[in-house]
């Protein structure tokens, strides 16, 4: 353990944290609005981050279509497989045990990411920085990456943009309402299964947006979501699937809390955010911001 | 009627004296590659390694006398289990002789085991750790093309004469990085340097941000990479979107294959220093074998892997035309050891008794832009380091064999 | 109930002493450790309703205890196993105790988090070697005399220890307490408005579970002479889940049918690399589509009998 650490460890990490922590936070967000309508929990979420990245790499490789189309298209292009994923699969399982969802969702990931590792290799490959983002600022106390920036500001600002549609919108409070009452809902002559889908392709293309924005970081590999979706699980865990601002505050904060762990305890680093989970599971096991159900 | 009588017995008794003679088991050669197919080590090898092997079983007309030579090949996924379990099954059930290649320390290692105790034989080309040929030698393993101890003593000694006194370490957790971490260190603290640190990393990491931030704020001279393929190529990467040269500090690959710069460009790769034991364009001969490989591969240059593939199965079966025999493992290393070597890529070299094949090791820089001429033009000569200078020396490794033999 | 199961599990056992005269006996030995997994496994899922998805760290907890005590500590077979039975117990008892705290999902995914948890603790931890893994553990001698390097003395040690742990299994499932627990898995408020406290009865279950699962994980080391970090990672999780739902969720005999299969299936397609995945994934969507009694939950409709 160091106590005595150079200001530009601390910064640097504080900053790689806060871009984890940007990846939690969009996913567990969209994990939990997929959870809160449909009662399934999404385990392919992080194979659709993955398919995101993919995307985004085939439109470059294919049709040459870079970064800032990508951005665009590929949440566009995930998002309806997600409706085909719920209309074909998904809708089937409704009313049974929400067990079923989580393994059906398993062996989506497992076809997914086994497919994409046939065909492209598992290390993966690499995406470029889009050009006008390359380069860093060389600040006093650390050399700061314009990219990494880039994707701390836009997972902020879309966080905060389905927040605000969520709880501030006739959609959003439809979409809340039917969360409580479907049956009521419907009944009011709201289309609730085409909600639902909607709702699922939303959370998917969070999912697929955090995909692209990942790519030139982390390369484009069938891995990439593999481990991130169980960190995303205990996120979530922590946070309590009940509020949407809470599942932002926590995917952010404990991304930072990893980041701290690395400057001062790096052999914890892995495991930190499980080890909150846990105490949070004793303390509060409803969640730092879950409602009692 | 009787001089026919006489051929026929005559023939016949030659025949059979012949095919007493020959003792292959199972009536076959057989050979197993065994690689990472598509993980972060496939391209250092992968199924080139099985193009190399073929290359040389043609040289030997894929046959001694009658018995026909059989390559196989597997996929280890860099995983310890998978590849101990494809080895075991090749010798219990598949009749294999010989296992090939085999990257990944940690895989070799286990591999290494299961040949031992199966007496068999292991042509080592992949991994890198000098433990094969030390601590955990064995009487049927060859390491050919590298081991971690020339690469330290090298490209290490190179770095630290250049003026990189203070070293920072990005070593990836396993036996190979942990293997080229410590033979590294000891060679730069012999050469009046100082390691101020290091941090391991995961086995195909992706990110190393987090790592690389360590490593600027140690204000080290150096950061070695005791790291490779994938991980090495993310490393770099990383080192450049952080700026890690342009805050005065020097990158070391310890490990960098022909793939690698290629794959990330002499843009980025201009003016590493790193070292092998073969390169394609070195000299007429291996730029003849280098084209006819790169013909069956895509036009893919080959890398000192594969090249060392091709080298050690051909000297195999040369050993086995002479000995006639491949059931005792132990036997046909033995053999190898006796036989010195001499083929086209790597020259005439020796196979030591802890299992160490000897030849020249070369410095390199990788080329600015301007002065490549071709796609795969990649590497300049900086020094060529003989053999018996670049390996450790037999009595150094701590080989259980070698000291018996004293 | 156990009447009516005499005929299949005389047919089960003439098949383990049959088979290895026909099929290479290592595979055999996979199959019977893996099988002993998905039926410690199906007690937690089938009987008591519990899907663990962190079951691996039990698995592989084990197998490192076991590894390290055979090699590191020169322990031969007996306590080795012990040791490592033993561990996975005591996880059990830790995991289950932080897990049963809730319900449904939120069991699944504690379970998940604290098994992956665990995953990073062994990456980095020197007694399991990390990437490198515990290798050329040596087999020793079981009760002193038996010489585990013999194929067939090994073959015979795993399908005892398979046979111990299914008899185990078995009893406990058809006894008052595995009772209770389907009067729990069927309703739980009733389970505790009549008395029992539901809560203790699922977590020893739970420990059941592991510590059938750690012996399983243990064995497969003295078999295969090494620990390494598949057997904690999630695919193993996974693949247990998997074993259970296919052959049967809550039916004897489909576990050890599902993991027969799987690994089966994962011989034969391992030259092809990933696509072992591909076709696990596939046969888990089908299975959770249209086959969610498995293999033999289906053949036990239509023979009308418990199998």
């Amino acid at each position: 353990m160091t106590l005595a650490v150079p200001v530009q460890a601390l910064f640097g990490q504080v900053l790689i944290g806060l871009i984890n922590g940007s990846f939690y936070a969009l996913l567990s967000l969209g994990l939990a609005i997929i959870f809160g309508l449909l009662n399934v929990i999404n385990f392919c979420h992080g194979a659709l981050y993955m398919l995101g990245a993919f995307v985004a790499w085939f439109l470059l490789e294919k049709t040459g279509l870079g970064y800032w189309p990508a951005l665009l298209l590929a949440p566009l292009i995930v998002g309806a497989f997600g409706i085909f994923i719920e209309r074909l699969l998904l809708k089937r399982l409704a009313g049974l045990d929400p067990l079923y969802g989580l393994l059906l969702t398993f062996g989506i990931v497992l076809f997914l990411q086994g497919l994409f590792s046939n065909w492209f290799g598992s290390s993966g490959m690499p995406y470029d920085m889009p050009k006008q983002l390359q380069g860093g600022q060389a600040l006093p106390f650390m050399f700061l990456p314009n990219y990494r920036v880039w994707v701390v500001g836009i997972s902020l600002v879309v966080c905060l943009g389905v927040w605000a549609i969520i709880e501030r919108t006739r959609l959003g409070s439809r979409l809340r309402a039917a969360t409580e009452n479907a049956p009521l809902v419907s009944a009011f002559g709201i289309d609730v299964p085409r909600l639902v889908t909607v709702t699922y392709a939303l959370g998917v293309a969070l999912a697929a947006l955090a995909g692209v924005l990942a790519a030139p970081i982390y390369r484009v590999s069938p891995l990439m979501g593999a481990d991130l979706i169980i960190v995303v699980f205990a996120v979530v865990v922590i946070g309590g699937m009940g509020s949407i601002l809470g599942s932002i505050v926590t995917g952010f904060g404990l991304g930072v809390l990893e980041g701290l762990t690395k400057v001062f305890y790096p052999e914890a680093s892995n495991t930190v955010i499980f080890v909150v989970m846990a105490v949070v599971l004793l303390i509060r096991p409803a969640g730092l911001f879950g409602r009692q159900t | 009627m009787k001089t026919f009588a006489v051929a026929t017995f005559a023939v016949a008794t030659i025949a059979v004296a012949t095919a007493a003679r020959a003792d292959f088991t199972d009536g076959v050669i057989k050979i197993g590659v065994l690689n990472d197919a598509s993980g972060l080590y496939a391209d250092l090898s992968g199924k080139g390694g099985m193009v190399a092997a073929q290359m040389a079983v043609d040289e030997m007309g894929g046959k001694i006398g009658k018995t026909p030579i059989e390559l196989i090949y597997a996929d280890h996924q860099n995983k310890p289990d998978i590849g101990a379990g494809i080895a075991r099954q090749w010798f219990d059930a598949d009749h294999v002789d010989a296992i090939v290649d085999v990257p990944t320390s940690s895989v070799a290692l286990a591999v290494a085991q299961v040949v031992k105790e199966k007496n068999k034989v292991f042509l080592a080309n992949g991994p890198g750790t000098s433990d094969l040929t030390g601590s955990k030698c064995s009487p049927n393993t060859v390491h050919w093309a590298y081991d971690t101890y020339a690469l330290a003593n090298v490209t290490g000694k190179a770095t630290v004469l250049s003026g990189g006194k203070t070293w920072f370490f990005l070593t990836a957790d396993y036996a190979f990085g942990q293997a080229l971490e410590r033979d590294t260190t000891k060679v730069v603290e012999a050469n009046g340097g100082k390691i101020l640190g290091g941090v391991k990393h995961p086995l195909n990491t992706s990110d190393f941000s987090s790592f690389l931030l360590q490593a600027q704020s140690s204000g080290a001279n150096v950061v070695g990479l005791a790291n490779a393929g994938g991980d090495t190529i993310n490393s770099i990467k990383a080192a450049h979107e952080f700026g890690l040269t342009k805050g005065g500090q020097k990158l070391a690959g310890l490990l960098i294959f022909l793939t690698d710069i290629h794959s990330l460009g002499l843009d980025t790769a201009q003016g590493l220093l790193f070292s092998s034991s073969f390169y394609w364009d070195r000299d007429a001969k291996t730029r003849a074998w280098s084209k006819k490989f790169a013909e069956k591969y895509n036009g893919r240059m080959p890398t000192m892997v594969q090249a060392g593939v091709y080298a050690s199965v051909l000297h195999y079966l040369k050993t086995l035309k002479a000995t006639q025999a491949d059931g005792d493992g132990k036997a046909v290393v033995d053999a190898m050891k006796k036989m010195p070597t001499d083929d086209n890529l790597f020259g005439k070299g020796t196979i030591r008794a802890d299992g160490r094949k000897i030849h020249s090791f070369y410095l390199y820089e990788a080329k600015k832009p301007s002065e490549s001429k071709s796609e795969w033009d990649l590497y300049k000569l900086v020094k060529e380091i003989p053999g018996d200078q670049a390996f450790r020396p037999l009595t150094e490794g701590g080989c259980s064999m070698v000291s018996a033999a004293k | 109930m156990i009447k009516s199961q005499r005929v299949p599990i005389a047919i089960m056992v003439l098949l383990i002493a049959v088979s290895p005269f026909f099929v290479y006996k290592v595979f055999l030995e996979r199959a019977l450790c893996f099988a002993l997994f998905a039926c410690a496994f199906n007690m937690l899922l089938g009987y008591s309703g519990l899907l663990s998805f962190g079951h691996a760290l039990f698995f592989g907890g084990a197998s490192y205890f076991a590894a390290n005590a055979a090699s590191q500590w020169g322990w031969s077979p007996t306590p080795a196993l012990l040791l490592g039975t033993v561990a996975a117990g005591l996880l059990g008892t830790v995991v289950g105790l932080l897990a049963i705290r809730r319900q449904g999902i939120y069991f699944a995914m504690i379970t998940l988090a604290l098994a992956q948890m665990f995953y990073f603790f062994c990456l980095r931890a020197d007694f399991t070697g990390g990437e490198n893994g515990i290798q050329g553990v040596p087999a020793g001698k079981l009760f002193h005399f038996i010489d585990l390097e013999n194929p067939w003395a090994a073959y015979w040690t795993v399908a005892g220890v398979f046979l111990l742990g299914f008899a185990i299994l078995h009893r406990a499932v058809h006894s008052p307490f595995g009772q209770v627990l389907k009067a729990i898995r069927e309703n739980e408020p009733r389970a505790i408005s009549l008395g029992y406290d539901a809560d203790r009865y699922k977590l020893i279950a739970f420990i059941i579970s592991a510590t059938l699962s750690g012996l399983a994980g243990a064995t497969k080391v003295l078999v295969f002479h090494q620990a390494s970090l598949t057997d904690v990672y999630w695919g193993t999780s996974g693949e247990v889940i998997l074993m259970c739902l296919l052959g049967g969720v809550g039916t004897t005999f489909g576990p050890i049918a599902g993991a027969v299969f799987l690994i089966a299936l994962e011989n034969y397609l391992a030259q092809l690399g990933s696509w072992v995945t591909v076709v696990q994934g596939a046969i888990f969507i089908i299975c959770v589509l249209a086959f969610r009694r498995g293999l033999f939950g289906e053949l036990s409709r239509v023979l009308k009998r418990e199998l």
